[in-house]
């Protein structure tokens, strides 16, 4: 560190999921390098050593309070793969229809309560837009910040329906789901899912879904804005994007990532997939290894079938309880967007900067993924066959070694379970946001958003850059499940 | 009529924030509305409030130098103790002092500590297994009266720490507990013997289950999606269990019995170890071992196979169908 450049520790770095601070080197008028803690540990992996396998479904949507159906599905597939069992087509939606409800719960809160509220901070009072911006985003009292908890809560009557309460149900199954629909919750499931796309259609997106998803360019994208500039909140967001130059900051790794969510028929709706260069390959899992080198963890880099998780605060070299996932060797960016171009969106391409996601193109990524995933929902409603049954069931093995992989709506979330004697002997997590999050590894290689840091300005005077937050929220983070 | 301010202080700690997610899901009024309208003032809150970083350590450093008042603290998560008992599982971002020594610090201070979920009234699952962190509540370690403050630990009202279990907690749990403390009407003989609000607790999810009849004439589910009673084979322990699910509906109309799982008794300490799997009765000979705890096991095995023999037929087909497939007959009760 040279006598310019001065450091802080950011933190609490609240409106996120979870604990997180960043240590920041600053230089002149811009961070020079980003170091980023998750500073809570909980060890949700040792906690599962030795228990049934099927308590796992119990214990791992306690991981988290915002993904935790995600965690679930993870556990559900990774014990449906032990068993050798899948789910009945009616299984298959309402499994599908519960977790995409939290995933659009979970935009929804992102965008209105922990995103926006930045851009109704005083810094930016002289901002042409900055009326609009505190009126509807201002934390806690802002006018669709109210609407949308309230969208969010008639949204998860959802939850009250098929999955007994959210969070932390126990109707996902490695078969299915335990609450098998009559006609009534069919027709009661569309009403939820049309009354909610009504209001995203009014708040969010000031138009109708069907024209949100024929956008299929950053021009076509411009036309809309340029429609109706003052209407709903993705053009309010898309106005202060020009502005503040959103589009160029927060540049990721170029590399990105996807389980695939959503299977159905045999298919996924979002396709799994690895993005490397404007080409789409397959997902080899057995190219992941976490790193240990700047964990408080002991232990050798490994595939998570081998990897163990083994705190030690004294690490001299740790800076984080988050592990350092790499895919052969490198850093993927996962999420939203990740998902957006993994499923050949034509906007996608649009978005991307210099090869990389920005703090436009994950936002973005994730309001479109709100609107796709409505009319999926709708249709897997409409698809229901009253009478007809929502799971199988099967039966542990004495031994297994199976892998359980989904989408959690901050990216791709993987469960990698070793059975032996009818017991879990090993569970290993890596969730989306340790991928995101992740420290640097031994080739000291910064994780996305250590990198995504790299270059983000700085105000004069300020001690906690309003940059820093746009994006690292634009992330959406949920650090609980990092370190699990 | 002008109604006095309250200030609460939201610290989150050894848990998941499902919490606080789930009482963002508070509805008529929805979460924001009830607190302007009891004068609760969150301070600071990590999920809602927009202060960040060092604007954060202020708020805490004015509360303990005295400059600000604290009326409420709500501490969801549990405490962790660990490693050897530095705290360092968790030092709270950006202050480089364990959440441990945070806490210790500011519950003193405050007229009402509120322990919001299992993990932060007994330790909950983050304290299952081996307890990597050993992980505690506020004031109860497990079943223990103890915790990270000490059996003797009051608030500046005198009152101990009040314990909304449940993992996660009812919005309306916390939501009515923070209307009571707003008005200081919550007296120690509100709260149960685990220091639980009694609004709550004193109900049993068995109470408005929805499988009652099954229940009644021990017409049971053999495996999860069936619509029986699950007290025989899947573990549950509703009839047990101190919370109101079944009469207050969550996110609009469900509990867990609704949505074809057990109860697995989650406003109770250690009920992340019930020393069985979650969704198995354990049974010696064929009955049941442990349940129900309120009546004399052999008036329950004498009432059951009485029951038993005569569940009528529509039940037990229907006990072991994921839906009805046998429905009431439609007869003339003759009752004018």
């Amino acid at each position: 560190m040279n006598e310019e450049t001065r450091r802080i520790i950011a933190g609490p770095f609240n409106r996120v999921e979870g604990d997180l601070e960043i240590r920041l080197d600053i230089n002149g008028s811009a961070v020079r390098a980003a170091y980023v803690n998750s500073p809570l540990f909980r060890g949700f992996e040792q906690i599962l050593e030795g228990k049934d396998p099927r308590d796992a479904l119990t214990i791992v949507p306690r991981i988290c309070g915002i993904c935790s159906v995600s965690q679930s599905m993870a556990a559900a597939h990774a014990l449906a793969a032990a068993e050798g069992i899948a789910p009945p087509p009616n299984g298959e939606r309402i499994a599908a229809i519960i977790h995409a409800a939290e995933n659009i719960a979970d935009h929804l809160t992102h965008f209105h309560i922990f995103f926006m509220a930045d851009f109704a901070r005083a810094i930016y009072a002289g901002e042409s837009w900055y009326g609009m911006a505190s009126e509807q985003f201002r934390a806690k009292n802002g006018s669709s910040v109210q609407d949308a908890m309230n969208a969010r809560a008639s949204l998860l009557h959802i939850m009250g329906l098929l999955a007994g309460k959210w969070p932390h149900t126990l109707s996902v199954q490695p078969g299915g789901a335990t609450k098998a629909p009559d006609q009534r919750d069919r027709v009661r499931l569309l009403a939820i899912i049309r009354q909610f796309k009504d209001w995203i259609e009014k708040s969010i997106f000031a138009a109708p879904v069907e024209r949100i998803l024929a956008i299929d360019s950053l021009e076509s994208l411009r036309a809309y804005h340029a429609e109706a500039p003052q209407h709903g909140s993705l053009r309010l967001f898309l106005t202060i994007c020009d502005t503040l130059e959103l589009g160029s900051m927060g540049l990721g790794p170029k590399r990105f990532m996807s389980y695939g969510a959503y299977p159905m028929d045999g298919r996924h709706l979002l396709p799994p997939g690895i993005w490397l260069n404007g080409k789409i390959m397959p997902v080899d899992t057995g190219l992941i290894a976490e790193d240990l080198t700047s964990a408080w963890m002991n232990g050798e880099t490994a595939h998570p079938f081998e990897g163990r998780t083994l705190p030690d605060e004294t690490m001299a070299n740790g800076y984080s309880w988050c592990k350092a996932p790499r895919m052969a060797g490198q850093t993927v960016e996962v999420g939203a967007f990740a998902r957006m171009l993994i499923a050949d969106h034509p906007l996608a391409q649009g978005l991307l900067q210099d090869g990389a996601a920005n703090v436009r193109a994950r936002v973005v990524g994730r309001l479109f993924e709100i609107a796709s995933t409505v009319l999926a929902m709708e249709q897997w409603a409409a698809d229901i066959v009253p009478g007809e049954p929502a799971m199988v069931h099967g039966r542990i093995p004495q031994s297994a070694k199976v892998e359980g992989l989904t989408e959690a709506a901050r990216g791709s979330l993987g469960h990698w379970l070793v059975v032996e004697k009818g017991r879990i002997a090993s569970y290993q997590i890596i969730a989306p946001t340790t991928w995101n999050f992740s420290p640097r590894d031994q080739a000291g290689t910064p994780g996305p958003v250590e990198q995504a840091l790299r270059g983000a300005p700085v105000r004069h005077g300020e001690e906690t850059p309003v940059s820093v937050q746009h994006i690292v929220r634009s992330f959406d983070p949920c650090m609980v499940c990092t370190v699990h | 009529m002008k109604r006095p301010t309250r200030t609460v202080l939201w610290l989150q700690s050894g848990g998941c924030g499902g919490c606080t997610m789930s009482m963002m899901c508070a509805e008529n009024p929805g979460l924001f509305a009830t607190l302007e309208n009891f004068g609760l003032d969150f301070l600071w809150h990590p999920s809602l409030s927009e202060e960040s970083g060092t604007e954060v350590v202020d708020i805490l450093n004015d509360i303990i130098t005295g400059k600000r008042t604290l009326d409420i603290l709500c501490f969801e998560g549990s405490v962790l103790r660990g490693p050897n008992g530095t705290g360092k599982f968790h030092i709270l971002a950006g202050t480089d002092r364990p959440m441990l020594d945070w806490l210790r610090l500011i519950a003193p201070l405050a007229n009402y500590v509120v322990a919001v979920g299992t993990c932060a009234t007994y330790g909950g699952i983050t304290a299952a297994g081996n307890n990597p962190t050993d992980a505690t509540g506020l004031q109860y370690d497990g079943r223990n009266e103890g915790g990270a403050l000490g059996a003797a630990f009051r608030s500046r009202s005198g009152l101990p720490v009040v314990n909304i279990a449940g993992c996660p907690t009812h919005p309306n749990w916390v939501s009515e507990t923070l209307m009571l403390l707003s008005e200081d009407a919550l007296a120690l003989s509100d709260l149960d013997t685990l220091r639980r609000p009694r609004f709550y607790a004193d109900h049993l999810v068995h109470h408005g289950c929805s499988r009652n009849e099954y229940y009644e004439y021990k017409a049971s589910a053999e495996s999860l999606s069936e619509i029986g009673c699950m007290m025989e084979n899947l573990g549950c322990v509703g009839t047990q269990a101190h919370g109101d699910c079944n009469t207050r509906a969550w996110n609009g109309e469900g509990s867990c019995t609704r949505g074809g799982y057990p109860c697995i008794n989650c406003t109770a300490p250690e009920f992340e170890e019930p020393g069985r799997m979650f969704t198995e009765t354990p049974k010696v000979g064929g009955i049941p071992v442990g349940l129900p705890t309120d009546m004399p096991k052999a008036w329950f095995i004498a009432l059951a196979s009485l029951s038993k023999a005569a569940t009528p037929a529509r039940l037990r087909q229907n006990a072991t169908a994921d839906h009805i497939i046998a429905p009431p007959a439609d007869r003339n009760t003759n009752l004018k």
